[in-house]
């Protein structure tokens, strides 16, 4: 129960970055700009433990993320867990550490469903983006193998300038691999996507033709391939439900331990969070001041106080709120009511003023600043 | 263009792998989990979807329910009909 005597409903997922270790540098990776290390990671015992909590607080699916999570060793391990605690099992892979066999052992352990990254149709973009050679071609016998398996395979498609007028073909490219299901979603601007955001930001005119192509290709592929669309929200009147609602139905934990209400949530000065080491996710989830600071409505300032839309998408992203407002508390400058909204306006009319010159990224190899460890090594 | 996925009476309905029908303690109530998916369940839709393991018939599916639930069969097949046929279009029911 809050402070205001209302029951706090128990998280449905709960994402687990079992490693941020990943051998692919996509420049709009979410995971943030300083990057745990392998020796901060929790143990298969303390994850197993966490999972265990999970189940008996009610979690429903198990999202095994990272980094690549095909980089522990102990996956199968951690997946047998989540089967035998009842957890619905998600693996988010890029595919890249994935064997035949793995896949296989996964399956046999009760893994629910595969997840597999792509970056682009066409191979040379598609690695290119990822910044890994020959991860196109691997991403294919992945698809394979996990089919094999008898696994069911969602495919997932970040859109970005450099892909985005081949949005349909990767729709195409996900059937074609078997998929079950596609999410087209386009880039969100947190860690390394605001760090790339002037090479990644498709101008207006490219989102709306992406975003039309595949609403087409949804009824097209009815009963085929289920799409789900995360449409640009620079472009958008209202924001997003981020995570729908703060510490509303999901949690992450970072591999370290810490428990995060969204991926972004440590870039938000002031707040503590609590660590799966030292608590039990239970009180986590309903007293830890992290994720009681956005919880509900009564944070909100205006204009959200008074909005009709509070429920609807709680005032947005607060992280996108911090970013570009300057403030967690603000409406989500997305929002055409936020007092900050011209500055996600401005951002937008400077990338299609950019193609309108002609610099619509088509042409040159984009210079990304690629996800990785370097940066923030220290001098030696 | 893609048909829409229809049931005929001799389809063996079946959830795919990925698909749980799942009783959730927690929340005291029945759910069909898919990927990024969680679906509340009522009564009838958990007696049609149990009855569901690739096995049996469509039509034995529906007499069933008809025999068991002692209700008119023409609207039980109407009921199973647009459950599974509207979860088959979110591939959630394999026909």
């Amino acid at each position: 129960m809050t402070a205001m005597g209302k029951a706090i409903p128990a998280p449905v997922g709960l994402l687990a970055e079992l490693t941020h270790r990943c051998p692919l540098r996509c420049p709009y990776c979410s995971n943030p700009l300083e990057l745990d290390r392998r020796a901060d990671e929790l143990d298969a015992a303390a994850w197993k433990d966490v999972f265990s909590q999970a189940a008996a607080l009610g979690v429903l699916h198990a999202h095994l993320s990272g980094g690549e999570p095909a980089a522990r060793r102990d996956l199968v391990e951690i997946v047998a867990h989540c089967a035998k605690v009842g957890l619905y099992t998600n693996l988010i892979t890029s595919g890249i550490g994935l064997t035949g066999a793995l896949v296989n052992e996964l399956a046999e352990a009760g893994l629910d469903h595969a997840q597999l990254s792509i970056q682009d149709s066409e191979p040379e973009s598609a690695d290119r983006i990822a910044g890994y050679a020959g991860a196109f071609a691997r991403k294919q016998a992945v698809a394979a193998w996990i089919a094999q398996a008898g696994l069911p395979l969602t495919v997932n498609a970040v859109i970005h300038r450099a892909n985005v007028t081949r949005a349909g073909k990767m729709v195409e490219l996900a059937v074609a691999l078997g998929a079950r299901r596609v999410e087209v979603a386009h880039t969100q601007y947190y860690g390394w996507g605001m760090v790339n955001r002037a090479v990644l930001m498709p101008s207006l005119a490219q989102a709306e033709a992406a975003i039309a192509e595949v609403e087409t290709l949804r009824k097209v592929y009815a009963g085929v391939i289920v799409i789900d669309h995360v449409i640009p929200d620079y472009h958008a009147r209202y924001p997003k439900a981020c995570m729908g609602g703060w510490a509303k139905r999901g949690l992450n934990v970072t591999p370290s331990g810490k428990a995060l209400p969204c991926h972004a949530a440590e870039t938000i000065p002031g707040l503590a969070f609590w660590n799966v080491r030292d608590r039990s996710l239970e009180d986590i989830w309903m007293n830890s001041p992290a994720f009681n600071a956005f919880r509900g409505t009564d944070w909100m300032r205006e204009p959200c106080r008074s909005c009709e839309r509070k429920e609807i998408d709680y005032g947005g992203c607060r992280c996108q709120a911090l970013a570009l407002a300057g403030d967690a508390r603000e409406a989500d400058p997305v929002c055409h009511l936020s007092p900050h909204h011209d500055k996600v306006a401005g951002v937008a009319a400077a990338i299609n003023a950019c193609e309108s010159l002609g610099q619509d990224g088509s042409g040159g190899e984009p210079d990304y600043v690629y996800r990785g460890m370097k940066l923030f090594e220290p001098a030696q | 263009m893609t048909e829409a996925p229809r049931t005929g009476p001799s389809s063996k309905p079946r959830l795919p792998r990925g698909v749980r029908l799942k009783h959730d303690e927690t929340r005291g109530e029945w759910l069909l989990l898919a990927p990024e998916r969680v679906v509340k369940t009522d009564a009838i839709a958990v007696a049609i979807l149990q009855r569901c393991d690739g096995i049996a018939t469509f039509e034995a599916i529906v007499d069933d329910l008809a025999a068991t639930f002692s209700a008119d069969r023409a609207r039980v097949e109407s009921d199973v009909r647009a459950l599974l046929e509207e979860l088959a279009a979110k591939r959630m029911v394999d026909l």
